[in-house]
């Protein structure tokens, strides 16, 4: 079987994501158990390779590599070789002696996935590579979706608010939510939304006037950068929570809030949003570990429904 | 005034038979024999005989055109000699059917006095393949700020002055040098761009910069700069080229300038009149280039100008790296693609086969406009010309990879493409130059 790499979400078939999504459900019952392992993955190797700054997706994909018994093995830039100026390449060299099956990296570049899987007979899966892509971020939004809103999410119209122009997750959540029939509209900042972005099908809108209209708002977190002198994306955080930021007082009865973390209270999101039962923000982070293992697991023995998902327990 | 060096090598005994003779210049289409003797044009016609000692080319099915001259080469001598060399770089191209080529000032330490500039021709006049001739800088160490002794750098043979690689940053710089290139009879040839608009950019700003998330390069950045330089060129009555125009926009700006009387010319790379911004979804770093990849309606603008004539020439921008350079995530590499080996067979196989362009305008715009901007004498197939001249095999398939390429670097756009065009035969300056003969 050749190896499969997840470096975007168009790496994926409606089908694939479908799986993933099925496959990632089949593992609830075992997050519930006193003993929460399953020997599925025993004597895999998974490398984490972080070097950028994770909290979530770092933890998650540790944890979803440990709850399936796989060794794992876990690297950060800071006090490693890069620090020292290996080239990725040659980091990619040094650990495939190692023969992992998986490296699951996050990297501050576009391309590093591709440079990285050039180099190594492992699967790449990428948890975040500069402003391209996060695959692994919307297939757990979408896991949670269906938890929270029924599967069939068809039809169903998402607002993504925020900094579109400097946002992975809005890119691989536009791909993903399309995908599964939802409509997407983006929110923002002209200053913060990509020129042409349209063509991906989408909505841009510059206010919220029509917020109304949605099911589900996807906040994105507002980096204190872009407030930075001399770079004007933004005159002030208080103006950016003026215009965009959404509470309570701008919600309709049922619309769910979704935020990939970390959030910004008070800017992109109000405490009483934050604090509040109905957000989906806390299960996003439980079904990073279901929706992990998924990727892990079908990453290893494929994508058909051959290893069905029954097998896994 | 020498302004191209290269080494010696005995004069040219060649027969080349059967060919499809184009030389535009002398109105010439025809299946001719070309017979080259003492290094010059003796004869041309049909059924001529090879002399003693003549090298017989059966190029029955082949093209035979006026070689190729490049305006826009990196040779990256002196300083990354690892990258290329002039020994190198003249093999490719001459592997590319050229018959001169210029380096650009760009490099470590810049061409920015005439004692760098007579080295560089010490060293072409010793290895060199082709005639090579090299740009000097505009400012001194390219630090925009100074200008360089273009005097005295005219008088050492330098083609024209160029700090390309960067813009000149401010309208007062690009005036004084505009003023100032005049006591060398030369020229300055402009990188246009803006760098407060250029800042982290990665690519051609459009909805592929938007769906892949890499910072944008807006085609505003080339154009308000070409409009900027050619309006101070306007008032100053100063020759302006413009390197690698890549944007419909600046296209515009060049027209207005023409039809005005600007004394402008400008250039074009294969890969702009070819390739569009699409082709970086795959994020591999040899597709990243200055300026990038542009949208596909600039793509056909750029070859409806290369038709019509408002772009005057091809350059190739020849931009060699090191492996260790470009095999790196595509953010974090260089710019530049390699050109010289490809840029005949890319531009006849993307543009002429699918009639886009015809071949002798192809060969013009390749051959004797560039002949012509850097004051060298157009090659020509007419009787008693000095040979400067191709054949080139369009049956004969290859496969660019870093064996097939000359070149010393393997960035090439085209890395893993296969072609069937083919240069058989490269004749510079009266010299056998290339030879890969079936």
């Amino acid at each position: 079987m050749p190896k499969r790499d997840l470096i975007s979400i168009d790496d994926l078939s409606r089908a694939d994501v479908e799986l993933l999504l099925d496959t990632a459900e089949s593992f609830l019952p075992v997050l519930e158990r006193d003993i929460k392992k399953v020997p599925t993955l025993r004597g895999r190797t998974i490398v984490n390779l972080f070097w950028e700054a994770s909290t979530r997706t770092s933890s998650s994909f540790d944890l979803a590599a440990k709850r399936l018994s796989a060794d794992t093995l876990s690297l950060k830039a800071s006090g490693s070789a890069v620090e020292k100026g290996e080239t990725l390449k040659d980091t990619a060299i040094t650990l495939s002696a190692y023969s992992p099956d998986i490296i699951v990296m996050r990297h501050p570049s576009a391309g590093a996935c591709q440079t990285l899987s050039a180099n190594t007979e492992a699967s790449v899966i990428n948890a975040g590579d500069g402003k391209h892509q996060h695959p692994t971020q919307c297939l757990l939004d979408l896991f949670s979706m269906r938890q929270n809103l029924g599967r069939d999410l068809d039809g169903l119209k998402v607002f993504i608010i925020g900094d579109i122009l400097h946002s992975r997750v809005a890119r691989s959540d536009i791909m993903g939510f399309q995908m599964l029939g939802m409509e997407v509209t983006l929110v923002g900042p002209p200053t913060l939304m990509p020129r042409g972005i349209e063509e991906m099908g989408v909505k841009v809108e510059y206010d919220l006037a029509n917020l109304k209209d949605a099911d589900v708002i996807y906040l994105l977190r507002i980096q204190k950068e872009r407030i930075k002198a001399g770079a004007n994306f933004l005159p002030s955080l208080r103006e950016y929570s003026q215009l965009w930021g959404v509470s309570q007082v701008r919600l309709r009865p049922g619309q769910r809030v979704m935020h990939p973390g970390p959030i910004n209270r008070g800017v992109e999101i109000a405490s009483d949003i934050a604090d509040d039962d109905e957000n989906l923000i806390a299960h996003q982070v439980f079904s990073g570990l279901a929706v992990r293992m998924a990727i892990l697991y079908r990453t290893i023995v494929g994508y058909s429904d051959g290893a069905a998902s029954g097998e896994v327990l | 005034m020498e302004r191209t060096w290269c080494k010696s090598a005995p004069a040219a005994e060649v027969l080349v038979k059967g060919g499809r003779v184009v030389d535009p210049e002398a109105g010439v289409d025809a299946v001719q024999d070309i017979l080259i003797s003492k290094g010059k044009v003796a004869d041309s016609g049909k059924g001529l005989k090879p002399g003693k000692g003549t090298t017989v080319v059966d190029a029955g099915g082949m093209l035979v055109l006026p070689g190729f001259v490049d305006l826009h080469t990196h040779l990256r001598t002196p300083g990354r000699e690892d990258e290329e060399d002039i020994a190198s770089g003249s093999a490719a191209a001459a592997a590319g059917g050229y018959v001169a080529v210029f380096g650009m000032a760009n490099t470590d330490p810049v061409v920015d006095t005439a004692t760098v500039l007579r080295g560089l021709a010490e060293t072409a006049r010793a290895d060199a393949v082709i005639p090579v001739g090299f740009f000097a800088a505009v400012t001194r160490g390219l630090a925009g700020e100074q200008l360089t002794e273009m005097g005295e750098l005219g008088a050492a043979g330098a083609v024209a002055f160029s700090d390309d690689g960067r813009p000149l940053a401010t309208a007062a710089l690009i005036r004084r040098a505009l003023q100032y290139v005049k006591v060398s009879g030369r020229f300055v040839a402009v990188h246009a761009q803006d760098d407060s608009l250029f800042k982290g950019g990665q690519m051609h700003e459009g909805p592929v910069s938007a769906r892949l998330g890499l910072t944008g390069i807006p085609s505003l950045c080339e154009s308000l700069d070409v409009s900027r330089t050619l309006d101070i060129a306007e008032y100053e009555d100063a020759a302006v080229h413009v390197c690698h125009v890549s944007t419909a926009a600046s296209l515009a700006a060049i027209e207005r300038a023409k039809s005005a009387g600007v004394k402008v010319t400008a250039e074009v790379t294969p890969h702009h009149l070819t390739l569009n911004d699409e082709a970086i979804a795959a994020l591999d770093p040899n597709l990243k280039m200055n300026p990038p990849l542009r949208a596909e309606s600039d793509r056909k603008a750029l070859v409806a100008a290369l038709k019509s004539g408002l772009v005057d020439c091809v350059a190739t921008d020849h931009a060699p790296h090191a492996s260790e350079e470009k095999d790196v995530p595509f953010e974090e590499a260089p710019f530049g693609t390699i050109g010289l080996d490809t840029a005949f067979a890319v531009l006849y196989e993307e543009l002429v086969k699918v009639k886009a362009i015809d071949l002798a305008t192809l060969v013009t715009r390749m051959s004797t406009a560039p002949a012509r901007l850097a004051g060298l004498r157009p090659p020509s197939l007419a009787k008693g010309a000095v040979a400067d001249l191709c054949v080139i095999d369009t049956k004969a398939p290859w496969t660019v990879t870093s064996e097939t390429l000359q070149s010393r670097s393997s960035n090439s756009a085209w890395l893993g493409r296969r072609f069937e065009t083919r240069v058989r035969l490269t004749v510079a300056a009266g010299r056998v130059a290339w030879q890969d003969l079936a």
